[in-house]
């Protein structure tokens, strides 16, 4: 006996790191950009931030109460997998009235930890390995490597400031293989702030049509947009079966931190991600839910005021940057200003590297979002006129300075 | 009022520094749309006064302030405009308002001490002929005024970069 439990130990590889156990999906993940950025700025108290992706209201008050309340009333259960039935019920409503697209709670909607468990999930319940996963670009950051460690290919879209950073149906047929499958799609767009109107969107589904593509529409930022109302892929004829629409709680309701967000689609599709969401997460937690639910129900009001209140700083931070020189195409959604500091002659990375360091001005170089995104940079416009006001100050100077050599 | 005047007195209430032209900017208007109407409002008394909401407890001469509810008889003719005026005009009166419930008159008082006070509602309010009752309350400590708070905590806690 004991001679043979030494056969095997001797026959066993040896793995020379802990490294070595790790799958080769996560070890060629490469790190977000973000983080460099985030390490250099974190810590520093002299700093103005415009590189924050998140609201700079705090949850209005109502919404927290309710959570709170909850707690109090022992309310600290799993709830059903999907999410429970009435803040389902909610947003089917909700989605309803503001997009005009119409899901059945019952089997058409997911409520997941996040909008980011969303695409994961719909990206992970639709690959397989070698599809080609067509992402516009410059765009959120976790479309790819999510896409990769489900053995999907990412093939990035180069959109443009000249078209205010829309999808173009050309660039999208060019895209397109025999393996594509998955278009992700991300309007109002963070980090351009870009969108896509009715008529933007029209010779898109066609392409995605005549291609048989299915489509996840990340639409977490639809409350915000400034002139015309979010137009929603899902509610163009023909569109809803193909769309898996993803959104949340945290950009229009101030909720980032509660981790809130929602999937909706075909129930073939619900039922997949659902299987997945209930082995890894179980139900998204209760407390979030219950608040989300206060959000839907009586939170609309205050959500047009904050709306409101980002128009004015959207004007403020777009006229600046064209006051001192740098192109700045007009974002008409989300949060977000994409300059262009081409003109300075430097890249995204030095840019804001050197204005973090010589005006102590936080913002994200734009290179970090994918194709498209050098030569520019993310400025949050997610806080106060005050801080906007100096931001654009500094940064002026800094232009100024270096102009001048 | 026009929508562009509501939108501008919103601005100004959170910030009455706030120039024209940064306004214009936010509103996507022309700076002197904005000096025209703050002009309008300002003479038809839309806009009574640009003020500074103080923190006095943070000063070193402590003030006093009190809210009094006054019962008063209204005079024929006139109601309550005539007597609520005969209260208002004296300067350590800081607000009066006509209350609808049990009293009539809430009117806010200000004095170097507690004395100070006293003495106002003992020797200027109480003996005016139509005042029936007082109800003195002094004020300990004021949270939050014109929906403003005085002492908030500090309020970002976003992380200074995320995607």
């Amino acid at each position: 006996m004991i001679k043979d439990e030494e056969m095997q130990l001797n026959t066993t590889v040896r793995r020379a790191s802990m490294a070595d156990y790790l799958a080769p999906g996560a070890r060629s993940m490469k790190p977000s950009g973000i983080r460099r950025f985030f390490d250099l700025a974190a810590g520093r108290k002299d700093i103005i931030t415009l590189g924050v992706g998140e609201p700079d209201f705090v949850t209005p008050w109502h919404v927290r109460e309710a959570c709170v309340y909850s707690l109090e009333m022992g309310k600290t259960q799993y709830t059903s997998n999907a999410g429970m039935p009435e803040l389902r019920e909610e947003i089917g409503q909700y989605l309803y009235n503001q997009f005009d697209v119409a899901y059945d709670p019952a089997q058409e909607i997911l409520v997941t930890v996040g909008g980011s468990e969303a695409i994961d999930l719909a990206l992970r319940a639709l690959i397989t390995p070698g599809d080609e996963i067509l992402v516009p670009e410059p765009c959120y950051i976790s479309y790819s490597p999510i896409t990769s460690l489900s053995g999907g290919v990412p093939v990035g879209i180069e959109t443009f400031a000249e078209d205010q950073f829309k999808l173009k149906a050309e660039s999208l047929k060019a895209a397109i293989t025999p393996r594509s499958k998955v278009l992700v799609v991300c309007y109002p767009s963070n980090p351009t702030g870009g969108i896509m109107t009715y008529e933007d969107w029209l010779p898109i589904a066609k392409v995605i049509e005549e291609n048989d593509l299915i489509v996840i529409s990340d639409e977490i930022y639809a409350e915000l947009t400034y002139g015309s109302k979010h137009v929603s892929l899902a509610s163009l004829p023909g569109m809803k079966d193909r769309t898996i629409l993803v959104s949340g709680f945290s950009k229009a309701f101030a909720m980032t931190g509660w981790r809130m967000g929602y999937a909706c689609a075909h129930p073939d599709i619900i039922s997949a991600m659902l299987k997945i969401h209930q082995y890894t997460v179980m139900c998204a937690p209760i407390m979030g839910q219950v608040a989300a639910l206060e959000a839907l129900r009586n939170g609309l009001e205050e959500k047009d005021r904050m709306v409101e209140a980002y128009n004015q700083r959207r004007r403020l931070i777009v006229h600046g940057f064209r006051e001192i020189g740098l192109e700045c195409h007009e974002p008409q959604g989300a949060f977000y200003a994409f300059p262009s500091v081409k003109a300075t002659g430097l890249s995204s990375e030095e840019f804001s590297t050197r204005l973090l360091n010589e005006a102590s001005v936080a913002a994200v170089p734009g290179d970090v979002f994918g194709s498209g995104g050098e030569g520019h940079l993310r400025c949050s416009y997610a806080t106060s006129v005050n801080q906007l006001t100096e931001a654009i100050d500094r940064i002026g100077k800094f232009v100024d300075k270096l102009r001048t050599g | 009022m026009s929508e562009l005047k509501m939108k501008i007195l919103e601005l100004l209430k959170e910030d009455a520094r706030r120039s024209a032209d940064l306004i214009a900017t936010m509103l996507d208007v022309t700076a002197e749309e904005v000096k025209q109407a703050i002009a309008e409002m300002e003479q038809d008394h839309v806009i009574v006064k640009y003020a500074t909401v103080a923190n006095w407890s943070k000063v070193d001469d402590e003030k006093v302030t009190a809210l009094i509810e006054v019962q008063i008889t209204p005079e024929r003719g006139r109601g309550f405009e005539g007597i609520a005026e005969r209260i208002y005009l004296y300067p350590e009166v800081k607000s009066v308002y006509l209350m609808s419930g049990a009293y009539d008159l809430l009117v806010e008082v200000e004095g170097k001490n507690l004395k100070e006070v006293a003495s106002f509602v003992s020797n200027r309010l109480s003996p005016i002929d139509a005042v029936l009752s007082t109800k003195t309350f002094f004020i300990l400590k004021k949270y939050k005024q014109d929906g403003i708070i005085f002492e908030e905590h500090e309020s970002d806690h976003r992380l200074p970069i995320s995607p």
